[in-house]
């Protein structure tokens, strides 16, 4: 298929505040050649999905460094699926314990990258896997 | 402080040692690097000599501790007298834990507490709202209601220790509780001692514990500055931070700007409400980060200080010495910590900590080597305040006021983020005030461009970062991370619903109904708000008086 644009949401779930990777990211991604979304802060999994439905986006990035991963990732893999939108992957980031990871990923999150992470590992991520499914 | 034929001569010399010893050496391969830059972008020269503070008048720039403009610290003795406030931030889980947790510190020796509340406390939410799902005693102590405050300080004199809250929006609902908690325990307001956050302008810019928009959410913080200063005379009304905003990326010259701007605000909205800036001035207090390149930090601090000072001496003529002292807690730099290898992180956070007590801190938090991982288990809080314990009796960092100052490098660099924070002031101005600034979202673009710039410079391995992009190494995933039970929320719902069906009603509807009723006028909103958490309303209760009435802030996003 020829140049389409990756679409990315990027989103801040729940009430955390810390937004320094999320917005520093968004501006990574669009300097790679995606179009970019980003969400703003205090996001419920339902705002999320239907961002990510409008939008026909290809990939939504979660963001949290509150601690509360476990609850908000599956729940917008699951609504995604349940809305039909099966093809958006879902990656995330933030302050997660690596003890967490098998289980997100067991959930449907497909890449999940902790703090120190170099963001061309997350750009390429993203396009190796997203180019791959299409 | 040098004659200028002194600096002639000095000038010289150096020109002979450049073109000498110095060229010689350059000649053969030069430096490691083209530019060296302190970790805020700023260059930094190779050597330092009277030439670069030629212009530096003592009695003007420095003087003396105690003596304006405060650049060698606000107390004639300093830490020779006491050392500054060991204060960690701590909470979590329900208020019992926390309690626990608190009384834990002071009993190792910790002098004043520091409550962390958890998201939906510092957005205006109860622990049964659908929003604060997943949140609940999360990353600091969830509190609903002067039941949960109660239980907080339980067997904690609040005429004895002091307590700073991490609140801002809903502060003075929580002062309020506090208050409340200091009569039931016979202490009369006037002993109550402590500090509320209640800066919302950097909620705004960086933090996004916001509720309300920005001006009727400064009625709230102007109403608490004035209620306490006519009724709680010791404690301490905001706590303008440039924490945050140096966690978000800015340089050190950028931290100092913006707080300071968001400080002009909050003076200009007392004045505006007829406070006179000698009786609310020396209540308001500071709030920094400190990194891990010290000369950086300690040339900050000296020029917050100093700036300050002018600020409140020059612009809005007050008379009071106790004004123009800029008092400030300080917090060593959670971003800067690395969840790789991260016992590295007790080596930054000592520098950094060592940092704040060459830069004359007034109270310190030290952060946990495994806080890039998690909450901070209890062990490594107790390593977080045995470092700052050691920087206080071992360094020698406090034996003597402001040991750095005269030393070419720190004054000239004090001289240089001094000059910026000026250009920034001046610009800020020009564009229509701090409040203008944020709506234009020019300070959240500044401070966005030099995050970015950070992490490029670490990408492209231009600037090294231990454990990050140089001197790597595998390991084990670390283990022992302290979790949050997940049943805080549910049990914390139960508590709320049996709060709910207890309680008067009547005098909780009266209560509300008097809040709603002053909100709407120019009234201190504070005695009404005491009432309604007397009568138990809750954190959210309340929060959504004022939401009905101030509407909520969605900001626009500036990417």
């Amino acid at each position: 298929m020829a140049e389409k644009k990756i679409k990315i949401i990027v989103a801040k779930p729940g009430l955390d505040g810390h937004d320094r990777g999320a917005k520093l990211l968004a501006r990574i991604f669009a300097e790679a050649g995606m179009e970019v979304v980003y969400t703003g802060l205090r996001q419920t999994p339902e705002m999320i999905v239907e961002t990510a439905l409008q939008e026909d986006a290809d990939v939504v990035g979660l963001s949290s460094l509150s601690g509360v991963h476990n609850y908000f990732f599956p729940r917008v893999v699951q609504l995604l699926k349940e809305k039909g939108l099966n093809n958006v992957m879902v990656v995330g980031g933030g302050i997660i314990p690596n003890e967490d990871i098998p289980a997100l990923k067991e959930a449907g999150v497909a890449g999940i990258f902790g703090p120190g992470t170099a963001t061309n590992q997350i750009v390429e991520f993203i396009q190796k896997n997203v180019s791959a499914s299409q | 402080m040098f004659d200028e034929k002194d600096l002639e001569k000095i000038k010289k010399s150096k020109e002979k040692w450049e073109q000498g010893p110095l060229g010689k050496v350059l000649s053969k391969g030069g430096e490691q690097k083209e530019v060296f830059t302190s970790i805020s972008g700023t260059p930094i020269e190779r050597l330092y000599t009277p030439c670069d503070v030629g212009d530096l008048d003592y009695e003007r720039d420095l003087s003396f501790p105690a003596e304006f403009p405060y650049t060698r610290g606000v107390q004639p003795t300093m830490y020779r007298g006491r050392y500054w406030t060991m204060r960690q931030y701590a909470g979590f889980g329900n208020a019992k834990e926390s309690n626990a947790r608190y009384r834990y510190l002071l009993q190792q020796g910790q002098t004043g507490l520091s409550v962390a509340f958890d998201l939906p406390t510092q957005a205006g939410y109860d622990s049964d709202h659908p929003l604060s799902m997943g949140e609940v005693g999360k990353v600091g102590v969830a509190i609903d209601s002067i039941e949960d405050m109660r239980v907080l300080f339980d067997h904690i004199p609040l005429d004895k220790v002091t307590t700073s809250m991490t609140i801002n929006a809903p502060a003075s609902v929580l002062l309020a509780m506090y208050l409340a908690i200091a009569e039931e325990q016979g202490v009369s307001y006037e002993k109550v001692g402590g500090t509320v956050q209640n800066d919302v302008l950097k909620e705004i810019i960086c933090r996004g514990q916001y509720i309300f928009p920005p001006r009727p959410t400064m009625r709230l913080t102007v109403d608490l500055i004035d209620y306490c200063m006519k009724n709680v005379p010791k404690w301490n009304t905001i706590s303008i931070s440039g924490y945050h905003i140096r966690e978000a990326g800015s340089t050190a010259a950028q931290e100092v700007a913006f707080t300071i701007a968001n400080g002009i605000a909050y003076v200009q909205a007392c004045l505006d409400r007829g406070m006179n800036v000698d009786d609310f001035g020396p209540r308001l207090s500071f709030f920094f980060n400190a990194f891990t390149n010290v000369i950086e930090e300690v040339a900050k601090f000296r020029a917050a200080r100093r700036y300050w000072a002018r600020v409140m001496k020059d612009r809005f003529g007050a008379k009071n010495p106790r004004s123009m002292m800029m008092r400030y807690h300080v917090q060593t730099g959670g971003v800067t910590l690395t969840a790789q290898q991260p016992l590295n992180n007790v080596v930054r956070v000592a520098l950094q900590a060592y940092a704040a007590a060459l830069g004359g801190c007034q109270s310190l938090h030290t952060n946990s080597y495994d806080e890039a991982l998690c909450l901070p288990t209890e062990g490594s809080v107790t390593v977080a305040l045995r470092t700052q314990q050691v920087v206080a009796e071992e360094s020698g960092a406090t034996l003597s006021i402001d040991p750095l100052a005269g030393s070419y490098y720190v004054e000239a660099m004090t001289n240089k983020i001094e000059a910026e924070v000026d250009q920034y002031i001046q610009k800020i101005d020009a564009m229509g005030g701090t409040l203008a600034a944020i709506e234009q979202g020019y300070i959240q673009k500044e401070i966005q461009d030099s995050s970015y710039r950070f992490q490029k410079e670490i990408e492209s391995g231009d600037r090294v970062y231990v454990g990050i992009n140089a001197y790597t190494m595998e390991e084990e995933p670390p283990t022992n991370l302290l979790k949050v039970d997940m049943k805080v929320g549910e049990i914390e719902a139960e508590k709320l619903k049996k709060l709910r069906s207890e309680r008067d009603a009547a005098a909780w509807q009266k209560a509300l109904d008097r809040l709603r009723q002053v909100s709407q006028t120019e009234e201190n909103v504070m005695p009404a708000v005491i009432d309604a958490v007397k009568a138990r309303a809750t954190v959210g209760e309340i929060s959504n008086v004022w939401r009905e009435i101030y509407g909520e802030y969605r900001p626009k996003e500036f990417i």
